[in-house]
């Protein structure tokens, strides 16, 4: 890329690649040149004036609606209650698991209630993004590995690997109903007779495999265009140099493909813990599967407001563990897809 | 006498640490194709069950032979019947014509911004990156409550501007910095050469990089199109009967018997909704695996 930056050094950390304005140079003198600020702002007003209306808008009333009482039938008097200011009570009954009490008050919410299912569909949510990942971190890896291999047949199972990833989550679903399936070919083949759906640890079996058989594809492609960018020849001195197998691996492949295996793994995280469509057609939510994002559509009927706060609640988990990888673990996604690894060619 | 017998013995030795190390070759090749194959099977078993199933007769929805048995194509026909109330037909029409629109708005946003972050000097640039790029990974969830209750109140819950709309907030974002890495890989010099031709840089961009940048556009249009087709969340809360996108028809598809399952029938759905899809990809292969890990490697 040195090649474009001409005689001036470009100025700051500007990434290579920068048109440098060799002055007028015979361009027409009367076509005024907009500075690149100016030229940026207008080219990025659309898409950050569309993004601030369908995402930054609904936020915000997110926000303010999170802060205000559901109006409604007390469930106990029939009596109406209105509206009005809540302060902070809404984010208080979620995390307190407290239900509106008849009269005033507020009370342990019974379990079945939706107000009593909190902290089970935090955790619930938790584990399957935790399970989920690892899972399709390491398998993805395995697959990786593979298809970094040359073999016959390696297109094959490249295009194959895109197949799960092509099929609408919502399909995979109902896929994955059908072959867990009381008389389906899950139960068949393993010569079982297990109600998948039909009781906690079974069900919840049923969304991580289903969800880890969709979404590691995904995975494996984003770690294979790491291990591609690890040059052939480092390996070759490795193994001149007596280096087992298991050391190449652990001293060159791994710290190589880290920042890659770390976008991979964020992205991955990000999207398990907004887990919606698998197991709400799925499971329907039953028998401890109902996730965080669930919670809120169920929610949504019964108490705009309420189901902002839990809506709020659900973004700031996924914000704060967001930030958590890019701070301390060092998924750097804007340098990584920045405006680094210019020149590194 | 000493040297011969020494030089036999280490060519012996030799020939055996070289088929030792061809054996070892030629196991690790084994494994390779037996990895392939496993892969394979756990990729494609799934998919084919499906399409084996649809073209199965109802009676045999439970069939466990692995080859296609009791060949019907009923199963498409009850698909799109709308007898039970379900309205697959329709719901194809109308995940194409969201699909399409938000692709074709994505698009047509998307592109200044992505030329802008790949080709531009500016400040807040990794502010504007990490906007879109938060954007992308935002929890849709977090955005159905205001909008349910908005939709609610203007009258606009079930019509495709409340499909539409909504879809943008992760296609937009996907769209941007998709085309913004592709972008980065383009032969830029030609545009300093149509400059220096007297071409303004919007007609750089228009007459020498635009066509340039065709592949990299429909490559992101595909993307793009697919996410908005794979979509469920919203469209479930925000859709009715009529403007139902096909995840939302296939996941509430009803049968005869309201306890039955119509298990032959979905599968016969979900192939239709599937086939082109996996058509696309495996067709634009190299281009789609490409733009799916632009964002993540650089």
């Amino acid at each position: 890329m040195a090649t474009e930056l001409g005689p001036t050094p470009v100025k700051g950390p500007a990434s290579g690649g920068t048109p440098v304005h060799h002055g007028p140079k015979g361009v027409g003198e009367d076509n005024k040149i907009l500075s690149q600020g100016k030229w940026a702002t207008w080219l990025l007003a659309p898409t950050v004036i569309a993004l601030g209306i369908v995402i930054v808008y609904p936020i915000i009333s997110a926000i303010v609606m999170s802060f205000q009482k559901d109006a409604g039938l007390d469930p106990a008097t029939g009596l109406f209650t209105a509206g009005g200011p809540a302060g902070i009570q809404n984010y208080v009954n979620w995390l307190g698991q407290q239900c509106a009490a008849p009269g005033g008050g507020t009370v342990a919410c019974p379990p079945g209630t939706l107000g009593g299912q909190f902290w089970s569909a935090t955790g619930t949510t938790f584990l399957f993004t935790v399970i989920t990942v690892t899972f399709e971190t390491i398998l993805g890896f395995w697959m990786a590995m593979i298809m970094a291999r040359t073999f016959k047949g390696r297109g094959l199972v490249r295009a194959a690997v895109l197949v799960p990833w092509a099929i609408p989550t919502a399909v995979t679903a109902q896929l994955w109903l059908f072959i867990f399936a009381f008389e389906g070919i899950a139960n068949k083949l393993f010569n079982a007779s297990i109600l998948w759906t039909g009781s906690e640890w079974p069900a919840k079996w049923a969304v991580i495999i289903a969800d880890t058989w969709k979404t590691t594809p995904f995975m494996a492609l984003l770690i294979l265009a790491g291990l591609q960018m690890i040059p052939a020849d480092v390996y070759e001195a490795a193994k001149v140099d007596g280096a087992t197998a298991w050391q190449r691996f652990r001293l060159i492949t791994l710290p190589l493909v880290k920042p890659a295996l770390m976008v991979a793994i964020l992205f991955r995280t990000l999207d398990a813990l907004r887990m919606f469509d698998l197991p709400y057609i799925l499971t329907g939510g039953a028998n401890n599967t109902t996730t965080l994002s669930i919670l809120v559509i169920n929610q949504i009927r019964q108490g705009f407001n309420s189901a902002a706060a839990l809506s709020t609640i659900t973004f700031i988990i996924i914000f704060l563990v967001a930030f958590i990888f890019v701070r301390f673990l060092g998924a750097n996604v804007v340098e990584q897809s920045g405006a680094t690894g210019k020149g590194k060619k | 006498m000493t040297t011969t017998t020494a030089s036999t013995e280490l060519r012996a030795r030799q020939d055996k640490g070289r088929k030792a190390a061809q054996n070892r070759e030629k196991w690790a090749q084994a494994r390779t194709y037996i990895s392939a194959v496993v892969i394979l099977i756990w990729c494609l078993a799934p998919a084919y069950w499906m399409v084996v199933t649809a073209f199965r007769e109802v009676g045999f929805t439970y069939d466990t032979s692995l080859l296609p048995t009791h060949v019907t194509l009923d199963n498409f026909a009850t698909a799109f019947d709308t007898s039970f109330g379900n309205r697959f037909g329709q719901a194809l029409i109308n995940s194409v014509f969201i699909g399409v629109t938000v692709t074709a708005i994505s698009l047509l946003i998307g592109v200044f911004a992505a030329y802008a972050l790949a080709r531009l000097n500016f400040r807040f640039k990794f502010l504007v990156l990490g906007f879109i790029l938060g954007a992308s990974m935002f929890p849709g969830v977090a955005l159905i409550t205001p909008l349910f209750q908005l939709f609610t109140n203007i009258g606009w819950m079930g019509t495709y501007q409340a499909l539409i709309i909504p879809n943008i907030s992760f296609v937009l974002p996907l769209t941007v910095y998709t085309l913004t890495s592709f972008f980065r890989e383009m032969p830029w010099e030609l545009e300093e050469s149509a400059r220096v031709d007297g071409c303004t840089q919007g007609q750089a961009f228009r007459k020498v990089i635009m066509p340039l940048a065709a592949p990299a556009i429909f490559t992101t249009a595909i993307l793009a199109f697919i996410s908005s087709w794979n979509e469920f969340l919203i469209a479930s809360q925000l859709s009715n009967d009529a403007t139902q996108p096909v995840t939302v028809a296939i996941a509430s598809f009803a049968g005869a018997q309201p306890n039955q399952i119509p298990y032959t029938a979905i599968m016969a759905a979900g192939t239709i909704v599937t086939i082109p899809l996996v058509i696309l990809v495996l067709v634009f292969q190299r281009k789609i695996v490409a733009g799916l890990t632009a964002g993540a490697v650089k």
